[in-house]
């Protein structure tokens, strides 16, 4: 067997064990489902006339709005989960029985990254299926859902590798925990749960550059309206840097763990 | 015979602390290696550095014919590793994690499965295979450890501190393990603080204290160097003059303990008991109990270091931490 083969048997061994860690401990599936779930409803059902504030853009309903939201806030805590899961696994030695294997190191971030990214895949499949359980239209059917499955899968990976980086360089559950408030400012500081254009200002600026925005717009246009290649590329290119900022920090924490020892 | 283990003047600072201050040792293929030493001596320090867990600040070691700074990955595709207290994830099963480790090491799927099931059934560990490791006794996360260990059949094994807080029950089915897989010929690199484990299972005893090897050899070896064992001769009143002057010819005689012991010491240990009983028994002196006393690991312990090793570590466990 060629070494990119076992390393992908090693990844993708990995990535089962993350999600399966993931559903046999609650503390790290409730952020990830129930929480945004809770949200989602809470949001929906108590603030639902906010489609008929002048500006807010055309849609069907408020769910269907925030149905991009839902799916961010589910992708951004389960990077976080993620990078808790493996801050855990630091403390309690687990990752010394990975790192003392034949295998590239790296591979082990890899697991932990294609773990997240299979629950943003399941965050998007969850979400979809409430809309649509609950009435909400996917404009641009088919091929619109699928897109948004793409970029939900895709940003959970890019928010993973964040999450990795933090727990890698701390090496603590309770460090990478804490970030779990900051991780709701930055969402709530972009168009996931409000349009840009009724935020005022500073958080109109800030939203308005904020990745995570262009992100959620390429995720929520093929199920409001249609698939809008300037909102889709917009997104991937965001992803894409998040994706190499993540990959970059974490290879350089990686790297002083090893050497720290 | 090949030596499995190579290291010459080891060193690792953590900032200003030298944890370990220049170990040299060698340990030959099929040997167990006992490296004793109490907590805080460099034990696991040096192991994470043979185990390439952790880079040397200074000399070099070769583990399995293989550098392990240069060729860590080569090092690591060789060796077996159970670290102090069993790292296992308390959520997977016994079985998740022996399948998991098998592909680690590059096993085949269908090899890696097969391989599980032997090992299970070998550390006795069937009927727990399907349970979540959380709901393992300390016993059995120890052993399955330790099949984790050895699912690519490596050519060495490091254990560190394998049964530090297990019961004695556990502790010896540990050994027996430990004894069967070296008797397959795999060389073992035991860490220990306990005497007795050192004593019981190694070839060789290195001696680690404040990150120095102070002292190294077989156990008998060791505690030759600090002295031949002595026969403690237990006798009737009225014959122990005699008892005394025959026994002057065999050994040196040691300050008596009481009026009833006599205690000589003997230069070839157990090869001198019948000449000592044949001598006694000619001059028709009962012999009431014969004992033969050797020094202890806890006497060399104490000779290189100025310590004991177990009751001093003890003793540091029940002190109440400072403010």
């Amino acid at each position: 067997m060629s070494r990119l083969a076992v390393n992908a048997r090693v990844v993708r061994a990995l990535g089962m064990r993350s999600i399966r860690q993931t559903f046999r401990r609650p503390q790290l599936m409730a952020p990830i489902l129930v929480f945004p779930t809770l949200l989602l409803a809470v949001q929906t059902g108590g603030a639902g006339a906010a489609v008929n504030l002048p500006g807010f853009p055309p849609v069907q309903s408020f769910l269907q709005f925030m149905l991009a939201g839902a799916m961010m806030q589910s992708l951004m805590l389960a990077g976080n989960s993620g990078g808790i899961a493996l801050a855990v696994d630091i403390e309690m030695g687990f990752t010394d029985r990975l790192f003392a294997a034949p295998i590239s190191r790296f591979t082990i971030v890899l697991g932990r990254l294609a773990g997240t990214a299979a629950l943003g895949l399941f965050a998007a499949l969850w979400f979809l299926a409430i809309g649509l359980v609950f009435g909400a239209k996917i404009e641009s059917g088919v091929a619109g859902a699928l897109i948004a499955i793409a970029l939900v899968t895709a940003t959970a990976l890019a928010v993973g590798g964040i999450g990795a980086a933090i727990a890698l360089r701390t090496g603590s559950a309770s460090v990478v925990q804490g970030f779990f408030p900051l991780v709701l400012v930055i969402l709530f500081l972009s168009s996931a749960f409000f349009p840009v254009e009724l935020m005022i200002q500073p958080a109109k600026a800030i939203a308005e550059y904020n990745p995570l925005s262009f992100v959620v717009e390429g995720i929520r246009e093929p199920i409001i309206s249609g698939i809008d290649a300037g909102d889709t590329l917009a997104a991937v290119l965001s992803i894409a840097g998040i994706v190499v900022l993540g990959l970059v920090l974490s290879a350089r924490a990686l790297r002083h763990r090893l050497r720290a020892g | 015979m090949s030596a499995a283990i190579v290291v010459e003047n080891l060193q690792r600072a953590f900032g200003e602390v030298l944890a370990v201050q220049g170990v040299d040792l060698e340990v030959d293929e099929g040997e167990i290696y006992g490296f004793l030493g109490p907590n805080g001596a460099g034990k696991t320090t040096t192991v994470r550095m043979l185990t390439t867990l952790l880079l040397p600040t200074g000399g070099r070691a070769v583990v399995a014919g293989h550098d392990v700074v240069g060729e860590a990955r080569a090092v690591r595709a060789s060796i077996g590793v159970a670290l102090q207290e069993a790292a296992l994830d308390p959520l997977m099963t016994g079985r998740e994690l022996i399948r998991l480790q098998a592909t680690l090491q590059g096993l085949p799927s269908a090899e890696g499965k097969r391989r599980a099931d032997d090992l299970l059934e070998r550390v006795d560990l069937v009927g727990a295979a399907d349970r979540r490791v959380g709901t393992y006794s300390g016993g059995m996360q120890r052993r399955l450890d330790l099949a984790a260990a050895l699912v690519h059949e490596p050519r060495v094994l490091f254990l560190d501190e394998p049964t530090t807080g297990l019961d004695p029950v556990s502790r010896k089915t540990i050994w027996e393990e430990v004894k069967t897989l070296n008797d397959g010929g795999t060389t073992v690199f035991l860490t220990t603080q306990y005497l007795e484990e050192a004593d019981q299972l190694a070839d060789n005893v290195g001696i680690i204290d404040s990150g120095r090897l102070v002292a190294e050899g077989t156990p008998a070896s060791l505690k030759a160097e600090i002295g031949n064992p002595h026969i403690r001769l237990q006798l009737e009143e009225g014959s122990i003059a005699a008892a005394e002057e025959i026994c002057g010819h065999l050994g040196r005689l040691l300050p008596p303990v009481d009026g009833k012991t006599v205690l000589v010491e003997v230069e070839h240990g157990a090869g001198d008991i019948p000449r000592v009983v044949r001598a006694l028994d000619d001059a028709g002196i009962e012999v009431g109990t014969l004992e033969l006393v050797h020094p202890t690991l806890d006497d060399v312990f104490v000779a290189k270091t100025g310590y004991h090793l177990e009751r001093d570590e003890k003793n540091a466990e029940q002190e109440p931490a400072e403010a």
